[in-house]
């Protein structure tokens, strides 16, 4: 589903942004960008947690700049906080499918199936504050896919996981977005991880969030903003 | 007219008559202490019910100053047919609310200290206010509110702004000093190791050993000695004498049982009400009763002379006695 | 949909409105000419140097204490918390007899010093009266920082040590957040517990110089019938409340939070000196606290040997079916308000929760003769005395239930907001999955407060009074009255007893099947 940010204005305080650009369907695009610069500023206007000042956000073609984080066509995935503590794995995952928990054995075993994809088999019992970092990041995951929306946000979930570990999800991710045809938009701080999953990269810095480029050559041939942040 | 609007109306009809062959119910007032199974209101329900083919139902109400703002505020919608447990010190203030009605008289010889002239209020006990000390404790009490004053002793006494003990006891210094009442307070003054809002506190506390003497009542110690069989607890007797505090009924004008509340008035008087109050009211039955008082009553202390204020006295006194006192104690 | 979600809320403030000011209003009808007396200011004045002095002294010593209690194991340790309430649950006049018993004349304080020829000590007046209600509030507030000591996310004490902060450096930067949250919020709740304070005051104030508010009220109701001036003082009572609620509740901030929760096992270890400063409270404040309680305890128990007073099952079942039915209200009331506020903007929040503390500030007297008057043209009020009773004692125990609901909401939201947004949790779906799991705790102390004090209540159902009912602490006063003061000491101890236990099971409840710390 192709995302658009038309001529979008962000107005926090004395702190502003402007984003004027497309996502295509179907792509994976990395943002990052310097600390402070608005990076998770973006994401939250895109998932409906902050309303533009102007502009449009249009989604396949339909103005979502209104429309309340749950009624948007898309998913987020919070850098924390993403479980609730004291609801079961099959629970936390089950109301991506039913906000009310009512739910059918059909799609409890959708649960099942859709855990054992993301590496959690037999865990539907267990309590978040249980698992391990990876398997909570796992669990956040599943929940996103049986949400079943085309358009897939990252807000750095990955960040405290140890560098095989978040390959592993990174892996995980991309293979997620490509079954199911996914538009991916994930904040990231490590280059790599943009190379490695997301072909084009929106650059924040300096007030605006620039139109994707394609990543491998954003990071050869840096612009000054993003020089610095590199430390290139 | 189908049957069942017939049915319906021959219920209704069936239950107005009901009503109105039910027993009547004749409501009192009265102050807290009078309704437990220990006081003395369920015995004379039980005496009461037996000649009045009635249904009699007390109902407590805090004190006797809570009493009398309880009908201000419920006025003429009052659910009560008689008020119990207002002293002379509010029988003034009672009668100007104009919500009672005058008492038909009474046929037998009152008990009662002073001369009974009351249209509107009739007696039924009566108790003489006095210091309750502990008699293996103190052994030379004080005879006199001077001599109270030049001891070390300690007293607990009640407020007069919210206890009708304490408002007597304001008045007792007034009959008995007039207009040396302000000074007397001012010696008594250091005495007074504290005030509190009632009875209840003032005589627990007394009991729990903070004060050497407590104001209270001369029948006091016959509870002890009949109840407990302790006779420590004595009334100390003072040679000005003892105010009292003279209980008394009236009838609501406002009462839909106006001949069966005359009724219980003049039950009120009868032995079978007067024999129950000493022993459960703990004080003096207003009209001789058949049988002579228990013998723990012949040990307590008779004070001469009984002082009394009249009601309109009192009303008109109450105000200044109360800035007097609270003018001495705050120093 | 919002303003149906919103509804309960409004109606909950619309409802203390009227319990407050329209009860006073219905007291101006009756008579609205006068003024305040020279004897009535200095009466305001008293009672604010009392309120002022018990709060500080109450919140002063509680931050020690409640550190202590937090860091420290010791034997008894959890006893010793379920007992903190006791206090405050006491109907006034035994936990004043209990008090008297360790500090009065007669008193064990006075046994053991006086063969030392050490002069008696006499605690009536200000100290006497500072005294009481530093031990009926002193625990109340242990008890809300206890809850804000345990929020404290483990991560920060750790930095701290890991960091070699001096205790001061850690008091300031981790503890001093925790206490602003919850310091003015506590500090106000004693402030308005000790305005209306009447008895106590006046039997440990040594005489009319320890004139309070209350007292002026009760005199002017009760004895010159003056309800114009009843109601004149009880504005007076709102406007301190008023006040202090703007100014407690506008320099309250939200505690941080955020990470793992702290179970004390993970605090850092102690120098000697911390310990010996935690250990110095504990043996000072426990005793204190305690000592009037097992005295109460052991005279009570020796009077229950002799049997239980009859009528006393009866008073007992009345009272606790008042206090589950007005807990229950009560929860619900909060709960409506709680919900509704932290929806609100944060100054229209601080109005909101400064009108549902309002009810703390109002004279019963007041509330029930103003009730009286309200209800008497439309109903018999004897016949809705329990209804009202029950409604009376939930709105009483609702700034509690608020200081603990508001919180923990706000805090619900604050974690799980954005989460339940984009999942389109909302209404009662969002309650259940989320809101209640993570206000359970809270919820089951407010329920317990709400029960407890409600059980422990002699003011509002005295005022109506109806023929045949009797609560328990009615029941004692009423034993009390009649001399019989063995059967009193033995009813004193079932209510503190039954007090307690209500308390502890409703704050137990609380803990009960929650996963979240």
């Amino acid at each position: 589903m192709a995302l658009i940010l038309d001529n979008v204005e962000i107005h926090r305080g004395s702190f502003h942004l402007n984003a004027n650009l497309t996502l295509k369907p179907g792509t994976s695009t990395a943002i990052i960008g310097p600390s402070g610069e608005g990076k998770s500023t973006l994401l939250n206007t895109v998932a409906g947690f902050i309303t533009p000042a102007a502009g449009r956000i249009l989604a396949e073609g339909s103005d979502i700049t209104q429309s309340p984080p749950a009624g948007r066509p898309l998913t987020m995935v919070f850098q924390d906080n993403n479980l609730f503590p004291h609801l079961t794995l099959a629970q936390n995952t089950g109301l991506g499918i039913a906000p009310n928990l009512k739910l059918s054995p059909a799609d409890k075993s959708r649960i099942t199936q859709v855990l054992t994809r993301t590496g959690l088999t037999g865990l539907e019992g267990a309590y978040p504050p249980n698992l391990s970092g990876g398997q909570q990041s796992r669990a956040a995951l599943a929940r996103a896919l049986l949400r079943g929306r085309p358009i897939l946000l990252l807000d750095e979930p990955f960040a405290a996981l140890g560098p095989a570990l978040r390959q592993e999800m990174l892996d995980l991710v991309q293979e997620i977005c490509a079954t199911e045809a996914l538009t991916l938009l994930m904040i990231t701080h490590n280059p790599d991880d943009a190379l490695r999953i997301c072909p084009q990269t929106v650059l924040v810095a300096e007030g605006t969030a620039q139109p994707p480029h394609p990543t491998q050559d954003l990071l050869q041939n840096p612009p000054t903003a993003l020089k610095s942040y590199l430390g290139i | 007219m189908n049957t069942l609007l017939k049915a319906a109306a021959l219920t209704l009809l069936a239950g107005s008559v009901a009503a109105q062959t039910e027993t009547p119910t004749l409501t009192i007032y009265t102050y807290d202490s009078f309704v437990p199974e220990w006081g003395p209101g369920p015995k004379i329900e039980a005496a009461f019910e037996e000649t009045c083919a009635c249904d009699l139902v007390f109902v407590g109400a805090g004190d006797g100053a809570a009493l009398l703002s309880r009908i201000r505020l419920e006025g003429a919608r009052s659910e009560a047919d008689i008020v119990l447990g207002l002293d002379t010190s509010l029988t003034e203030a009672a009668k100007a609310t104009g919500l009672f009605a005058p008492h038909g008289g009474w046929d037998v010889e009152l008990d009662v200290p002073g001369e009974w002239t009351d249209e509107v209020f009739l007696p039924y006990d009566w108790s003489h206010l006095a210091f309750i000390y502990d008699k293996t404790k103190l052994a030379e009490p004080p005879r006199s509110f001077e001599e109270l004053a030049a001891s070390d002793l300690s007293i607990v006494i009640q407020d007069p702004r919210s206890s009708t003990p304490g408002l007597a006891l304001v008045f007792w210094v007034k009959a008995a000093y007039g207009e040396r009442a302000g000074e007397i307070w001012e010696g008594l003054a250091p005495r007074v190791l504290t005030v509190t809002k009632g009875w209840t506190e003032a005589y627990n506390m007394f009991l729990a050993g903070e004060a050497d003497m407590v104001l209270s009542y001369t029948t006091s110690p016959a509870y002890h000695i009949i109840a407990e069989e302790d006779d420590t607890k004595v009334a100390a007797e003072f040679r000005e004498g003892h105010y009292t505090q003279v209980e008394v009924a009236g009838i609501l004008q406002a009462s839909d049982q106006p001949e069966l509340a005359q009724d219980f008035l003049d039950f009120m008087l009868t032995d079978a009400f007067q024999s129950i109050i000493p022993t459960s009211n703990w004080a003096y039955p207003a009209v001789k009763t058949a049988t002579p008082l228990p013998e723990a009553f012949n040990t307590l202390i008779k004070p001469d002379p009984a002082l009394l204020l009249s009601a309109e006295d009192a009303e008109t006194m109450r105000k200044q006695a109360i800035t007097e006192w609270q003018g001495a104690l705050s120093r | 949909m919002v303003i149906i979600r919103s509804a309960p809320g409004p109606i909950v403030l619309a409802l203390i409105l009227t319990l407050t000011f329209g009860a006073t209003a219905a007291l101006l009808t009756v008579d609205g000419s006068g003024g305040l007396t020279a004897s009535d200011w200095s009466a305001v004045r008293f009672t604010l140097l009392q309120s002022m002095l018990s709060a500080a002294i109450s919140c002063a010593l509680a931050i020690p204490l409640a550190r202590a209690l937090i860091r420290r194991r010791f034997p008894g340790r959890a006893a010793t918390i379920a007992l903190l309430g006791a206090p405050f649950l006491l109907p006034v006049i035994v936990a004043v007899l209990g008090l008297l018993a360790v500090w009065g004349r007669g008193g064990i304080i006075n046994d053991i010093i006086t063969p030392f020829g050490i002069p008696k000590l006499n605690i009536y007046g200000l100290p006497g009266i500072l005294l009481a209600h530093v031990f009926f509030n002193l625990p109340l507030v242990t008890r809300f920082l206890l809850q804000g000591w345990a929020q404290i996310p483990a991560t920060q004490f750790r930095l701290a040590a890991q960091l070699g902060l001096t205790p001061s450096a850690r008091f300031r930067i981790i503890e001093a957040p925790m206490l602003r949250a919850i310091i003015p919020g506590a500090f106000l709740l004693v402030f308005l517990l000790c305005m209306t304070s009447f008895a106590t005051a006046l039997a440990l104030g040594g005489g009319p110089k320890a004139t309070t508010i209350e007292l002026a009220i009760y005199q002017a109701i009760r004895f010159e019938f003056d309800l114009g001036q009843a109601a004149r003082l009880a504005l007076t009572q709102f406007a301190l409340c008023g006040a202090a609620a703007l100014l407690a509740l506008s320099l309250t901030r939200p505690q941080p939070i955020g990470g793992t929760i702290a179970t004390p096992d993970i605090w850092p270890a102690h120098s000697r000196a911390i310990r010996t400063q935690d250990v110095a409270f504990l043996a000072l404040l426990i005793p204190f606290l305690a000592t009037p309680l097992a005295l109460l305890g052991i005279n009570g128990t020796a009077a229950l040997a002799s049997g239980l007073p009859t009528g006393l099952p009866k008073a007992a079942l009345t009272s606790l079916t008042i206090a589950l039915a007005s807990a229950t209200a009560s929860a619900l009331m909060a709960l409506a308000l709680a919900l509704w506020l932290t929806r609100l903007s944060r100054v229209q929040g601080v109005v909101v929760e400064g009108l549902g503390i309002l009810m703390l500030a109002a004279s019963p007297f007041v509330v029930g003769t103003g009730l009286f008057i309200l209800i008497n043209p439309i109903a018999s009020p004897f016949a809705l005395a329990l209804p009202i009773t029950g409604i009376l004692n939930a709105a009483v125990a609702l700034p509690f239930a608020l200081r603990t609901l508001v919180p923990a909401l706000r805090e619900s939201e604050q974690r799980f907001g954005p989460l339940s947004q984009s999942l389109a949790l909302t209404g009662w779906s969002k309650f259940r999955l989320v809101t209640w799991p993570t206000i359970q705790r809270p919820m089951g102390f407010a329920l317990g407060l709400a029960a407890a004090l409600s059980m422990g209540d002699l003011g509002v159902i005295t005022l109506f009074a109806p023929p045949g009912i009797e609560t328990l602490p009615l029941f004692m006063y009423r034993l009390m009255g009649a001399y019989r003061m063995a059967d009193a000491a033995g009813a004193a101890l079932i209510l503190m007893a039954l007090s307690l236990a209500l308390f502890w099971a409703f704050d137990r409840g609380g803990r009960l099947g929650t996963h979240t710390r």
